[in-house]
């Protein structure tokens, strides 16, 4: 038979992740494809239909012959791989991560608007966290509610920054950014004015859907009203990249 | 251009100075500035002025000893350090009684000697011209054979051999990592574009760190020669410099240089009317330690927020604006010259074995002679502290050292007898780092030294990963309690964790190696933060 017209430009390589044979093409990512197999990975900064971030620290695996972990994120998968996704070790690094978002702002769910459909909160519950042994860092944010239809809350953010790149990659608008350093980081639009004065936003509402947590909601939220929608991301992401 | 131009050239610059015979050398480094350099020159030029014509006054870069300064020292020409009369702590009413013994006997009061092992230890390649050339002179530096090795790199020498020479030299990046240069550059090397990037990483930040600023304000035609031979072995055309903001007098004399390179044809197009071009530019960092960080400093760069991102891809394969880049130290570059020089088997015989050469050190803290060395690798911690330091002043013990910055650890006394290398510090539970070494006596308290350095890595944790962002703010919040007496056992055990955490899970270097501090003084000091228990 004669060979293909073209031949493909990307190859296929086989993999192992938790002692599961899996096939993949070699320019998917390691998410990519746990994802695609059910292999649950938690992640906070990684959505599809956005850029690589690799900032949570959530989504690292064990790779075997290496001794440093891996983010399953921005790693691209190559042939014979053996991953483990749920070690214990790596639970209990998890564990830890989740515990220090909890006491770096004040989250309190049972007053969050996001309240049961909370990323963050769902993390902490298939991580295990029942408690926090960090102490919170109790600083003080406010809120901006100048928006005529939205609501920021540093207080709930934890700084993943998808409403920046939601904004910046596919509204084309770059209202968002982050401002700072280390803890006194924080997401500001524009030039840090009040988000109601901001000259670049469209209200689109992009970052308030892609937000994990309650920082960024509809006005007239109340405890537990805020349901997030994502799946316009990865339909915008993939018509926008056919074009 | 070829090699016998350059050395007519040479000579050309040499006769400027024909008639001069003795040379009246003043420190302009920013440490013997601070401590009054300035006024000194200024006396010394005016006290001088044309009555011994074959006497000159001259500006120079760091001749190590800092604590010492404003230092002075008169040679005949083209004398090393060594071999001149150094004088130490000069004021500008000094001036008089130096010119007035130009003829005569040394003023003995202001002597300090130079057959001490302070000078007579150390062994000079990167910063053999320190302290005998003027920084500011293009010509000063062609005079004593600059510019020779890029010549010579160019005219009879291809790429590849370039390449081979730095391999052999066994040279690993004095960054801090260790990595090898050759391995670095032949990976740039292969890559294939059409454009790639040279740049000259010279954000050093680590406390009690002087390294590349003494070696840019010294020398900064050497670095800019190491980074064209890099540009032409690698195929750039463009070249970036990142100084730091806060080093204004390294920055100018680079500008200089550059601009003096340049307008002589030794940078910018066809240089040395052969095919090669380099442009250099520099760009300023604006205070963030983490921009040090490769990628992070790419960022900065491009304009963009200096935040790390995951690697791979490493910048020798998408680096600036996603062109392959090679990136190295300023010391890295300033070693190239000599490998090309004397050849990469010369560089390979000194130092240990798995570590060449010679490594600059910064000496800070309660030591007698604070300044700049050059050792070779595997002199040992002792011969650094005790011979060519001086020991600790005052009669106190000595307790530890510090290496790496804030990404190293302390090295206690019952290990001063290790031979330094990039080895030996890491099963030391420290790094070579940079060359910072900052030396504590027995009245230092290793917990307060852990808790300093977690706080300068928690405020210059860019933010972008948690457990960088949100874990040193919590191990300096429990390193304070524990400094205050109030931190419980159970919050011990917390910081252990954390400090495992942080390691294993942050993004890039900074946050991997900020709890190192913690951890190496917690293994040999264990007893200090035990006493420092609230419930114990």
């Amino acid at each position: 038979m004669p060979p293909p017209a073209t031949q493909p430009n990307v190859r296929v390589v086989t993999l192992n992740i938790d002692g599961r044979d899996l096939s993949a093409r070699e320019d998917e990512t390691i998410i990519e494809v746990c994802r695609e197999n059910q292999i649950p990975i938690p992640s906070l900064c990684y959505l599809e239909g956005l850029s690589i971030w690799g900032a949570c620290r959530l989504c690292l695996v064990e790779l075997a012959g290496q001794g440093r972990l891996l983010a399953a994120c921005s790693t691209r998968v190559t042939e014979g791989m053996q991953i483990q996704t749920n070690t214990e070790k790596l639970q209990r690094y998890r564990r830890t991560i989740v515990e220090l978002l909890f006491a770096e702002r004040n989250h309190v769910c049972s007053v969050c608007v996001s309240n049961g459909h909370c990323e963050l909160q769902y993390l902490a519950q298939t991580c295990g966290v029942d408690h926090v042994r960090v102490p919170y860092r109790q600083a003080s944010y406010r809120v901006d509610s100048s928006h005529e239809m939205f609501r920021l809350d540093h207080d709930r953010c934890i700084l993943c920054t998808r409403c920046v790149r939601v904004c910046d990659e596919i509204e084309g608008a770059h209202t968002w950014d982050v401002m700072g350093r280390g803890t006194e980081c924080r997401v500001i639009t524009d030039m840090a004015q009040p988000w109601g004065e901001s000259d670049t936003c469209t209200s689109c509402g992009k970052c308030v859907q892609v937000c994990p947590t309650g920082a960024l909601v509809r006005q007239g939220t109340s405890v537990g009203e805020m349901v997030k929608d994502q799946h316009f991301l990865p339909i915008l992401a993939r018509r926008r990249h056919a074009q | 251009m070829n090699l016998d131009d350059l050395a007519d050239l040479a000579e050309q610059y040499r006769a400027i100075d024909a008639n001069v015979e003795r040379e009246v050398r003043v420190c302009m480094a920013a440490s013997c500035q601070s401590s009054g350099a300035a006024p000194v020159m200024d006396a010394l030029l005016a006290g001088l002025g044309d009555s011994k014509p074959a006497c000159k006054v001259k500006g120079v870069g760091c001749m190590g000893l800092c604590s010492a300064g404003p230092l002075v020292s008169i040679a005949d020409r083209d004398a090393s350090l060594e071999e001149s009369t150094l004088y130490r702590d000069v004021t500008a009413d000094d001036a008089a009684d130096i010119i007035a013994s130009l003829d005569g006997p040394p003023v003995e009061r202001l002597r300090c000697p130079t057959d001490q092992p302070f000078f007579a230890r150390q062994q000079k390649i990167v910063l053999e011209n320190a302290g005998i050339i003027d920084p500011d002179s293009f010509k000063g530096y062609v005079a004593v054979g600059g510019y020779s090795a890029l010549i010579r790199a160019l005219s009879e020498m291809t790429p590849a051999d370039v390449l081979r020479e730095v391999t052999d030299s066994g040279l690993r990046g004095r960054g801090g990592g260790g990595y090898p240069t050759g391995l670095k550059w032949s990976t740039v090397a292969k890559m294939p574009a059409t454009q790639k990037y040279v740049i000259c990483n010279a954000d050093e930040g680590d406390p009690g760190a002087f390294m590349d600023r003494a070696i840019l304000e010294s020398d900064p035609h050497r670095v800019l020669e190491g980074m064209a031979i890099a540009a032409y072995a690698i195929g750039a055309n463009k070249a970036y410099v990142y100084v730091r903001a806060e080093y204004p007098l390294a920055v100018e004399r680079l500008q200089t240089a550059i601009r003096k390179a340049k307008r002589s044809g030794f940078l910018g197009n066809k240089i040395g009317d052969t095919q090669f071009s380099l442009e250099v530019e520099i760009r300023l960092g604006a205070g963030a330690f983490v921009c040090g960080e490769e990628t992070a400093l790419m960022a900065s760069i491009e304009g963009l927020r200096g935040q790390p991102r995951p690697r791979p891809p490493y910048p020798a394969e998408s680096g600036l604006w996603g062109y392959p880049t090679l990136i190295n130290n300023v010391e890295t570059f300033a070693n190239i010259t000599p490998i090309l020089r004397e050849g990469g088997d010369w560089f390979a015989s000194i130092g240990t074995e798995r570590s060449n050469g010679t490594k600059v050190f910064a000496l800070a803290g309660t030591i007698t002679n604070t300044g700049l060395i050059e050792v070779p690798m595997g002199t040992s911690l002792r011969d650094i502290i005790e011979v060519i330091g001086g020991g600790i002043p005052g009669g106190k013990a000595f307790k530890a050292v510090q290496t790496g910055g804030p990404s190293g650890g302390c090295i206690p006394a019952q290990h001063l007898d290790i031979a330094v290398d990039y080895d030996s510090l890491k099963t030391l539970g420290t790094m070579m780092g940079s060359g910072g070494m900052i030396v504590m006596d027995e009245t230092s308290s290793m917990v307060d030294v852990a808790r300093y350095f977690m706080e300068f890595c928690m405020t210059e944790s860019c933010g972008k990963c948690i457990p960088c962002r949100a874990g040193t703010q919590q191990m300096h919040s429990i390193l304070d309690r524990l400094a205050k007496s109030q931190a419980t056992r159970a919050e011990l055990a917390l910081l252990e964790e954390l400090c495992e955490v942080v390691q294993a899970t942050s993004l890039c270097g900074l946050g991997q190696t900020a709890p190192n501090p913690v951890l190496s003084t917690m293994r040999y000091f264990r007893n200090e933060y035990e006493a420092k228990l609230g419930d114990a």
